[in-house]
C-alpha cells in the first residue's frame, strides 16, 4: 500500500498518496491549476512555469506538476503575485509566436491560446520578438511550424519516450533553444514514422497533419471525376465529441449523411475491407501454423509500426503479414472490382480515405502500392481534416437525419468495426481464424484478454485440432518494442517465437487514439472511443468476417478465394529496409507473390 | 576514420563527449558530419537525435564544416570595452563573412567566444590554438594576410 498524506489545496483538505505531484492531486479534485506543457498522459517537462503554486512557508513559489505533496502541504493556487507571474510568462510567450489564431489547424483547441483567454492576456501586451523560421513541410503527413512553437517539449516526450522513434530532439541551448529533427533534415529525412502522436499531445498548432482538404474539394467539383471514400472504423466513435454529443457515440450513419452532402459519389466503408483483411491475414496465419513455422505471424495494417519495423526490426519483416492494410486493400479495390462493377473507366476515380491516422498520408504515397495501374489511394484526410470539411459545408451533424451507406463495399460486421481499438484485429482474426482450422464456429466471440488499455497483453486460445494459440498485442511503439525484442531473442536463443500470432498498433489505444484524431484527446478519451467500438460490434447482427455477404461476393465475384494469385497482386505486399538515421528506403527485404 | 576513433573508447554512453571531442579535433574542417553522428549512434547505441541534442547544446561543437583557421574572437566586457566590436568589424570585412561564416577558400572560420582569460592583453582573439593580444585593425589586417600567404 502506498502511503498516504494530508494536503490542503486553496483550503480544501484531501488525503492523496505520497507519490502524487500537487498538480495530479489538485486534478483528481477537480482544482484547476492553470498549466501549459504537463499533460496527464506524459512525464512532466516541467518546462513553462505557469503552473507555479505558493505552499506556506516556501519563500518562492513551485510549479505544481513536479513538486510531489508532502504531509501537511498547504497550497494555494491563486493569489494576485501568481497571477501576474503567470500572465507575464504568458506574455512573453505569446512575444515570440505567431499568433494567427482564426486560421490555425488548432483554434479553439489550442491549449496556449485558451490559458490566454483565461488569463486574460493581451496578446499584443509586449511587442513581438519572434523571428520567422522555416516551416518543416518536408513530411508527407506532419508539419512542423517552429514559429508556434512553445518549446513545451511534449513531443520531445512522446517521439523519444512513448513511442521510442527518436526522430525529435531539442537543438541549441537558451533562447535559441528548439525542437529539431537530427541535423535539421525534416522530418521526411528522419527516422519519423508519421504516427502523429506528438500532433496530438502538442498544445498548440505547432504540430499538424498536412492537409489535403483542398485536393478533395477540387475532385468532389470536378464533373470528370467519381470520388469514392471510405471510412475508418475509429471515424465513426469520434465525431460525437466535436459535435457537441456524448464522447463515443458511433455515428455511422450520420457519418454516411455528412459524406453524402459534402458530395461524394460513392460512400463505402473501410470496415468492408477489415473483414476482407481477416480472411487473407487468417488464410495466410493458418496456412503458417498448419506448416509448423516456428516464427510469428505479425499483423501490417497501421503504417506507422510498418515504416518502424521497417527501420528497427528489417530482419522480422518475413514475419509479418503480407496482406495490405484495410486502407489500401480498399484503394486498389476501388479501381478493379469497384470499377469493373460499376462500369466506370478507373482513370476517373479518386479514392479517397478519411482515417484516424496521418501515418496513412505517407503509406497512400508509397511507391508500390499501385497495383490497380494508379496510385490506389489518391487522398487521405485525418478525422481532424474531416470534421473541418463538414464545418466549412455548413453541416449540423449532431441533426443531420441518418443515411446508409452505398452498396458494394460497405457491409460489415463487429469484427471488422473493432479494427479501431488494440486487440480487436487480434479479436477478429481469432474469430476467423478459429473456424478455418476447426471447421466449426468460436462460440465465446468476447475475447476479453485482448481488450483494454495495458500496453502488452496476452492470451492463449484453446484450438481443436491444432492446440494452445498463444497470441500478444502491443500498441504504442515502445511497447512493440518489447514485444518485438522477445521475438528476436526467443527465435535467436530456441530457435521460436514465444507467440504464433501478434497485434501490434502504433498508437496507444490503437487507431481510436490516432494521430489523426481530434486534438485534446488523452488516454482515458481514447478508451471511451473504444468502448463505443465494442458496444457497435455487440449490437450488430454479424460479428464474424467470414460471414459478411459483400465479402462472400467479392470473392465469388471477383478474388476466387483468399490467398489467390488476384488476391497476391492487390491485396498484399512486400517490405523494406530503411536507414535507422533518416528513414530513406536501403533495400527490399521481402518480395511480392506472382 | 570514424570507427577507429569510437574504436579507441569503450562503447559506453559517458565517452561520448570524448568521442566526439577527436572526432572534430581530427577532422580537416574541425566539425562533426551526419556520417560520424550515425557511426557514433551504431557503437554507443544513442539515437543520432540525442546525439544531435548534445552536438548543438554545446557551443564548442560543430555541426557544419569549419575553416582550417578558427578565429575566436573574444566578446566578453574587458574586450568590448577595448574596442573589440571594431576588430569584429574588421574581421567582416577582411574576411567579407558573417559571424559563424566560413570564407569561400576554406581558410577561415570567424566565431565570437567567451572570455580567453587574457584580459590583460584585450582585445584578443585565438586562432586555433594561438593567442593574438593587444588587437588593432592594422595588426588583424597583418595576421589575415600572413596566413593566407602561407597558407
Ligand atoms: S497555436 Fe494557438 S495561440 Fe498560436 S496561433 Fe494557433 S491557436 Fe493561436
Ligand atoms: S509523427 Fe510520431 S514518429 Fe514522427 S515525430 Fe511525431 S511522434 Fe515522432
Ligand atoms: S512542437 Fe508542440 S509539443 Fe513540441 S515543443 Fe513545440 S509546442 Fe510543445
Ligand atoms: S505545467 Fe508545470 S512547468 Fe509547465
Amino acid at each position: 500500500m502506498a502511503k498516504t498524506v494530508n494536503v490542503w489545496i486553496d483550503g480544501v483538505h484531501l488525503e492523496v498518496p505520497d507519490s502524487m505531484t500537487i498538480i495530479e492531486a489538485a486534478d483528481k479534485q477537480g482544482i484547476n491549476i492553470p498549466r501549459l506543457c504537463y499533460h496527464p498522459d506524459l512525464p512532466p517537462t516541467a518546462n513553462c512555469g505557469v503552473c507555479v503554486v505558493e505552499i506556506t512557508g516556501n519563500p518562492v513559489p513551485k510549479r505544481a506538476c513536479c513538486t510531489p505533496v508532502a504531509e501537511g502541504m498547504k497550497i494555494t493556487t491563486n493569489t494576485n503575485k501568481l497571477r501576474a507571474y503567470r500572465k507575464t510568462l504568458v506574455e512573453m510567450i505569446l512575444s515570440n509566436h505567431e499568433v494567427v489564431c482564426p486560421t490555425c489547424a488548432a483554434n479553439n483547441k489550442c491549449e496556449l491560446q485558451s490559458l490566454a483567454n483565461n488569463l486574460g492576456v493581451d496578446p499584443d501586451a509586449l511587442p513581438s520578438i519572434l523571428q520567422k523560421k522555416k516551416v518543416d513541410d518536408s513530411s508527407f503527413s506532419i508539419i512542423r511550424d517552429v514559429n508556434k512553437c512553445i518549446a513545451c517539449g511534449r513531443c520531445v516526450t512522446v517521439c523519444n519516450e512513448v513511442q521510442t522513434v527518436y526522430a525529435l530532439t531539442f537543438s541549441d541551448r537558451g533562447i535559441d533553444a528548439h525542437i529539431d529533427t537530427a541535423f535539421g533534415l525534416g522530418m521526411a529525412n528522419s527516422p519519423c514514422v508519421n504516427c502523429g502522436q506528438c500532433t496530438v499531445y502538442c498544445p498548440t498548432g505547432a504540430l499538424r497533419e498536412k492537409s489535403e482538404i483542398d485536393a478533395v474539394w477540387e475532385a468532389i467539383l470536378d464533373p470528370d471525376k467519381h470520388v469514392i471514400v471510405q471510412e475508418a472504423p475509429a471515424i465513426r466513435v469520434s465525431l460525437a465529441e466535436e459535435f457537441g454529443m456524448e464522447l463515443g457515440t458511433v455515428t455511422a450513419k450520420k457519418m454516411y449523411a455528412a459524406l453524402r452532402k459534402i458530395g461524394f459519389d460513392s460512400i463505402m466503408d473501410t470496415n468492408f475491407t477489415a473483414d476482407l483483411t481477416i480472411m487473407e491475414e487468417g488464410t495466410e496465419c493458418v496456412a503458417k501454423l498448419k506448416s509448423g513455422s516456428k516464427r510469428p505471424l505479425i499483423t501490417s495494417c497501421s503504417p506507422g509500426w510498418i515504416k518502424f519495423m521497417e527501420t528497427y526490426y528489417p530482419d522480422l519483416a518475413d514475419c509479418v503479414s503480407t496482406a495490405k492494410s484495410p486502407m489500401s486493400m480498399f484503394g486498389a479495390l476501388s479501381k478493379t472490382y469497384y470499377a469493373q462493377e460499376q462500369k466506370i473507366d478507373p482513370a476517373k476515380i479518386v479514392s479517397v480515405a478519411i482515417m484516424p491516422c496521418t501515418a496513412k498520408k505517407f503509406e497512400a504515397r508509397r511507391p508500390e502500392l499501385k497495383d490497380s495501374g494508379f496510385q490506389d489511394t489518391d487522398y487521405v484526410l485525418t478525422t481532424r481534416e474531416f470534421i473541418r470539411m463538414i464545418k466549412e459545408a455548413g453541416i449540423d451533424f449532431k441533426h443531420v437525419k441518418e443515411e446508409e451507406a452505398d452498396a458494394g463495399m460497405s457491409f460489415y460486421t463487429g469484427a471488422g468495426t473493432i479494427f479501431g481499438a488494440t486487440g480487436g484485429v487480434m479479436e477478429a482474426a481469432i474469430r476467423s481464424a478459429y473456424t478455418l482450422v476447426t471447421g466449426q464456429e468460436l462460440e465465446a466471440i468476447d475475447i476479453q484478454a485482448v481488450r483494454g488499455l495495458e500496453g502488452v497483453k496476452e492470451a492463449t486460445i484453446p484450438v481443436p485440432g491444432f492446440g494452445d494459440l498463444k497470441v500478444a498485442v502491443a500498441h504504442g511503439l515502445s511497447n512493440a518494442r518489447i514485444v518485438m525484442d522477445k521475438i528476436r531473442e526467443g527465435l535467436a536463443t530456441k530457435g521460436e517465437s514465444p507467440w504464433h500470432f501478434v497485434e501490434i498498433m502504433a498508437c496507444p489505444g490503437g487507431c481510436v487514439g490516432g494521430g489523426g484524431q481530434p486534438y485534446g484527446n488523452n488516454m482515458a478519451m481514447r478508451a471511451r472511443r473504444g468502448q463505443g467500438l465494442y458496444q457497435e460490434d455487440k449490437n450488430l447482427p454479424i460479428r464474424k468476417s467470414h460471414h459478411n455477404p459483400e465479402v462472400k461476393r467479392i470473392y465469388e465475384r471477383f478474388i476466387g478465394e483468399p490467398n489467390s494469385p488476384l488476391a497476391h497482386k492487390l491485396l498484399h505486399t512486400h517490405y523494406f529496409k530503411r536507414s535507422v538515421s533518416n528513414g530513406q528506403v536501403v533495400e527490399e527485404v521481402t518480395h511480392k507473390h506472382h | 576514420m570514424y570507427k577507429e576513433i569510437c574504436g579507441k573508447y569503450a562503447p559506453t554512453k559517458d565517452n561520448l563527449i570524448y568521442i566526439l571531442h577527436e572526432i572534430q579535433d581530427t577532422h580537416p574542417q574541425h566539425y562533426i558530419s551526419e556520417e560520424a553522428v550515425q557511426v557514433i549512434s551504431d557503437y554507443l547505441k544513442i539515437p543520432s537525435n540525442h546525439i544531435y541534442g548534445v552536438l548543438t547544446f554545446y557551443s564548442m561543437y560543430s555541426t557544419k564544416p569549419r575553416g582550417k583557421n578558427i578565429i575566436r574572437l573574444c566578446e566578453s566586457p574587458p574586450c568590448y570595452i577595448k574596442g573589440s566590436d571594431n576588430i569584429l568589424r574588421k574581421l567582416k570585412n577582411a574576411l567579407n563573412i558573417k559571424v559563424g561564416e566560413t570564407t569561400q577558400d576554406g581558410l577561415f572560420t570567424l566565431e565570437l567566444a567567451a572570455c580567453l582569460g587574457v584580459c590583460g592583453n584585450a582585445p584578443v582573439m585565438m586562432i586555433n590554438d594561438d593567442v593574438y593580444g593587444d588587437l588593432t585593425e592594422e595588426k588583424v589586417d597583418e595576421i589575415i594576410t600572413k596566413i593566407r600567404g602561407g597558407k
